[in-house]
């Protein structure tokens, strides 16, 4: 139109469409910033999130680090451990721990030993499993007994939130966990050093519990170590050989199209229908045992193989052709041209693939509660047929438990997993950085 | 064994080399090559017997017992055979001269086993210590053949792979056929693990549906399995109505979706039209962290911050929100899909080509309007197939839901209420005790079986979407 009234030479018409066009370029421009605006508001709210959600994690996890207890010099009273002098294993297993490490909180609070309702308020503040470390000391050392030895034991999870700034003090004192004369010798011991904030070193060590401050990641641990060491032998071989027959050897016909097409597919399956499949395959078909890492970390390995191959593909395809041309120039077969040159250049995009494949793999919890992985291990897994747990399964069981000093267990696991995946994906792109190739 | 066929033909083709000038492989070829036969059939042989055998033993002492053990129920011949299987275990435990002495027929295995601290729940019989002795002959032979024949296999195949070795044989073809057919195998592995997911869903649908109806399953509206009571078959049937856990599963990803499509989209938009290259190197990994963080700690925090934050938001509002809810399952599913629409939509915005941009600049129009009347248009079927995939994605999550959106199958319209899904529904049938004949356990894999045909066809259809609008620009 413009051009038109140009070529017409009417004056006109041109000041006219123009003042049109900038009329509305206000409006325009307006809509300019408001879209622009909307691009950054909806960054904004996805970083929002983020920090949100590691936020919450962190707030309510990082005191999951240390734990409460409680240094006492516990007389290993021969007595009471060792009644018939034999050292018997037995005897030295059944003994009455915990009455020693009551007796020797009752001396260290200076209470009055004959007050029977003193003794079994401050017995309270033990935990349930503190006898756990001196039994085990014992058994370890039958020399010690009959002497005094001064021991860490772990306080109840009531002081641990005392200690943590969680117990509500204002509570009218009867519905308290903890009474006046309790939160005094809890203040007097923090004070003198009699009662002090550990690193917990239980959090990693121990294995499942009822009480929250002796229940720990240590069988989840293992059993999660299981199943990537599953995934890594399996999937990666596997997945790395598929991926050079799908990009070097196969004919393009019908069969190869349906892999490829299944791949993608099987990529996107959802993860519990993979938990299915190995309840169905693995443990009805086959007999393997339930709850065991070898079970869980076969059905991961599974789950995994599509990452490892999309990512070995992509990795081969950006060798480019000219190092095979050149191999086969020399004399090389078409095999040793791949496995002289192509897949050593392959080789850092293959291991980034497979470590953000684990990473994957790690944080995965809906397929191994179909294969019973919720369970309740105390005991390490010697061998991968051993029933286990694994890191966020063991999350999942502390989330759904009713006790609240799990809330802080939970979210300290959840830390930990997060900072071994956070490790993976770091390593990935270190990896990619220093090894990335332009061609 | 094998490697000792290796270093032979190693030597042998080195020495040879030395003798006859050029041989057409290297040594390590040869080598290799009477690895692969020495080994692989015996391993084969090995493997194969080691799988057939325990089920054909177990047959023939099955058919070894008296007609009247044989003429009971199947139930009471399973625990029959267990007891038996566990006397033949109890055998390998004790000392030679006592298991001469339970061959002689006298009844002392119970009580043998008994001193070893093998408890048995009953005194067994004298037919099943004769069939325990049985089964003991039984797999001892069989495991004493396995091994003769395997390692005659292997001692044949290191023979016939020995001969072979010479200047003129190709022992690098061979070998290269070995590794190529190794690789094809590994390709399938994939197409076997689809396989083995249908198959192993559909026999215990099939059988599933032979204790409910067909279309009790896809057209009740009631969901209510009851727990399996022993011994009371038609009195504990539950009802098994799919439409209130498809509801569940549909209403929680529409949520979550209309949280992480406008929020990922418009991010993608800003990301690859507007945003610096800073910004977009930070800001972009950054955002992918979302995607990384797994889903049972999303889950934990809608448990613990999410569902309580908006309890008390709506208790402060005169609203009554459940801690566990439809939003709150659908707002944490939709900060998890957020990176997973914009990385999607950035590759897929990022391919639309510049000359339809640089035409509708040309004719005078503002970037957004670019955006919004030819790029998003041209973009359109991939963002659909984009946001089909993370569909797809929020169907099958489980997690989340499993520990915000609640257990009570229902169906209702109010977001602030709790609903369950076809994943909640699925864990809950199968964690805990399992009885693998009642509908109850038999009722997930069919859940497993819909759940998968469902997210299947999303997949394929978005994939052949995005796939079809790239080759449009390519």
């Amino acid at each position: 139109m413009t051009v038109e009234a140009i070529s017409t030479g009417s004056a006109g018409p041109v000041a006219n469409s123009r003042s049109l066009v900038e009329q509305s370029l206000k409006r325009r421009y307006a809509a300019e910033a408001r879209f622009k605006a909307y691009g950054i508001g909806a960054i904004l709210i996805g970083l929002a999130f983020l920090v949100i959600v590691f936020a919450s994690i962190i707030q309510r996890g990082y005191t999951s680090f240390v734990q409460s207890e409680f240094h006492l010099d516990i007389f290993l009273d021969k007595e009471v451990i060792d009644p018939s002098g034999t050292s018997d294993g037995n005897d030295l297993l059944i003994a009455d721990y915990p009455a020693l490490i009551q007796d020797a909180l009752v001396t260290a609070l200076k209470l009055d030993p004959k007050s029977r309702t003193d003794v079994r308020l401050a017995g309270t503040l033990l935990s349930a499993n503190a006898d756990t470390a001196v039994r085990n000391f014992v058994l370890a050392n039958r020399d010690q007994i009959g002497k005094t030895v001064p021991f860490w034991v772990l306080a109840s999870g009531n002081v641990d939130s005392v200690l943590k700034g969680a117990f509500d003090r204002s509570i009218p004192e009867e519905r308290r966990k903890l009474n006046d004369k309790q939160l005094g010798w809890i203040d007097s011991a923090y004070a003198n050093g009699l009662l002090a904030k550990r690193f917990n070193t239980g959090l990693f060590t121990f294995g499942a519990s009822s009480q929250p401050e002796s229940a720990g990641i240590g069988v989840a641990l293992i059993g999660s170590l299981f199943m990537m060491l599953t995934v890594v032998l399996l999937a990666v071989p596997i997945g790395v050989a598929a991926a050079l027959y799908l990009e070097e050897f196969a004919p393009k016909n019908r069969i190869t199209d349906i892999i490829e097409v299944n791949i993608n597919n099987l990529a996107a399956v959802p993860s519990i229908v993979f938990g299915i499949l190995g309840l169905a395959v693995f443990i009805n078909f086959m007999g393997l045992p339930r709850s065991a890492s070898l079970v869980g970390g076969l059905v991961l390995a599974l789950m995994t193989l599509p990452t490892i191959i999309i990512a070995t593909r992509a990795a081969i395809a950006a060798v480019p052709p000219s190092i095979r041309e050149a191999a086969l120039g020399v004399g090389a077969s078409k095999m040793q041209s791949i496995t002289h040159h192509v897949l050593p250049l392959a080789v850092p995009g293959i291991l980034t693939g497979t470590i953000i494949g684990l990473a994957k793999a790690l944080g995965e919890t809906a397929p191994l509660l179909m294969i019973g992985m919720v369970a309740f291990v105390v005991e390490y897994p010697r061998t991968p047929l051993d029933p286990a747990t694994a890191l966020p399964v063991q999350i999942y069981m502390w989330a759904t438990a009713a006790e609240r000093g799990f809330v802080e267990r939970t979210s300290g696991a959840t830390l930990i997993l997060l900072a071994f995946l956070a490790c993976m994906n770091i390593l990935a792109v270190i990896l990619r950085r220093r090894f990335e190739r332009r061609w | 064994m094998a490697s000792l066929g290796f270093a032979l033909a190693y030597f042998r083709a080195r020495s040879g080399t030395r003798a006859a000038g050029r041989p057409h492989s290297r040594p390590g070829y040869h080598g290799t090559f009477v690895f692969l036969t020495t080994f692989l059939p015996a391993a084969f042989l090995i493997a194969v017997w080691s799988a057939a055998s325990p089920p054909l033993v177990g047959s023939l002492v099955m058919n070894g017992l008296p007609e009247r053990e044989l003429s009971k129920s199947p139930a009471e011949i399973s625990l029959t055979m267990g007891t038996i299987q566990s006397l033949a275990h109890g055998l390998e435990l004790i000392a030679p001269e006592q298991l001469a002495e339970v061959r002689t027929g006298k009844p002392v295995l119970g009580e043998i086993l008994e001193r070893r601290g093998i408890p048995l729940a009953s005194a067994p019989l004298p037919f099943m210590v004769s069939a325990a002795v049985k089964q003991y002959d039984l797999t001892h032979t069989s495991m004493l053949l396995k091994w003769i024949l395997g390692l005659g296999l292997a001692a044949a195949g290191l023979v016939l792979g020995s001969l072979r070795v010479g200047p003129t044989f190709r022992a690098r073809n061979s070998v290269e056929g070995v590794i190529l057919a190794g690789l094809a195998a590994a390709s399938t592995v994939a197409i076997l693990t689809t396989v083995g997911i249908v198959f192993s869903m559909l026999f215990e649908t099939i059988h599933f549906f032979r204790h409910v109806p067909m279309s009790d399953f896809f057209f009740g509206t009631v969901w209510d399995p009851r727990f399996s009571a022993a011994g009371q078959s038609g009195a504990s049937e539950g009802q098994f109505g799919l439409l209130p856990l498809l509801w569940g599963t549909l209403y929680i990803s529409l949520v979550a979706l209309l949280v992480a499509v406008p929020v990922g989209l418009l991010s993608a938009i800003y990301m690859s039209e507007y945003a610096s290259r800073y910004v977009r190197t930070t800001v972009k990994p950054l955002l992918e962290v979302l995607a990384g963080i797994p889903t049972i700690v999303y889950g934990f925090f809608a448990l613990i911050t999410v569902g309580p934050f908006l309890r008390d938001t709506g208790a402060a509002l005169g609203l009554n929100i459940s801690a566990t809810s439809v939003l709150t399952a659908g707002l944490v599913m939709g900060i998890m899909l957020i990176p997973f629409v914009s990385s999607l939509s950035d590759d897929i915005i990022n391919a639309v080509p510049q000359s339809l941009r640089d035409g509708s600049y040309g004719l005078g129009a503002t970037k957004s309007e670019t955006i919004r009347r030819v790029v998003l248009p041209a973009a359109l079927p991939g963002i659909v197939g984009a946001i089909m995939l993370a569909a797809s994605r929020a169907i099958g999550e489980t997690m989340i839901v499993v520990l915000a959106a609640g257990i009570a199958a229902n169906l209702s319209w109010n977001p602030l209420e709790p609903l369950t899904t076809i994943t909640v529904k699925i864990v809950s049938q199968l964690t805990g005790d399992l009885e693998f004949d009642s509908p109850q356990t038999l009722v997930a894999f069919a859940l497993g079986l819909t759940l998968f045909c469902f997210t299947l066809a999303l997949n394929i259809y978005a994939l052949y979407m995005v796939r079809k609008y790239r080759e449009q620009y390519e």
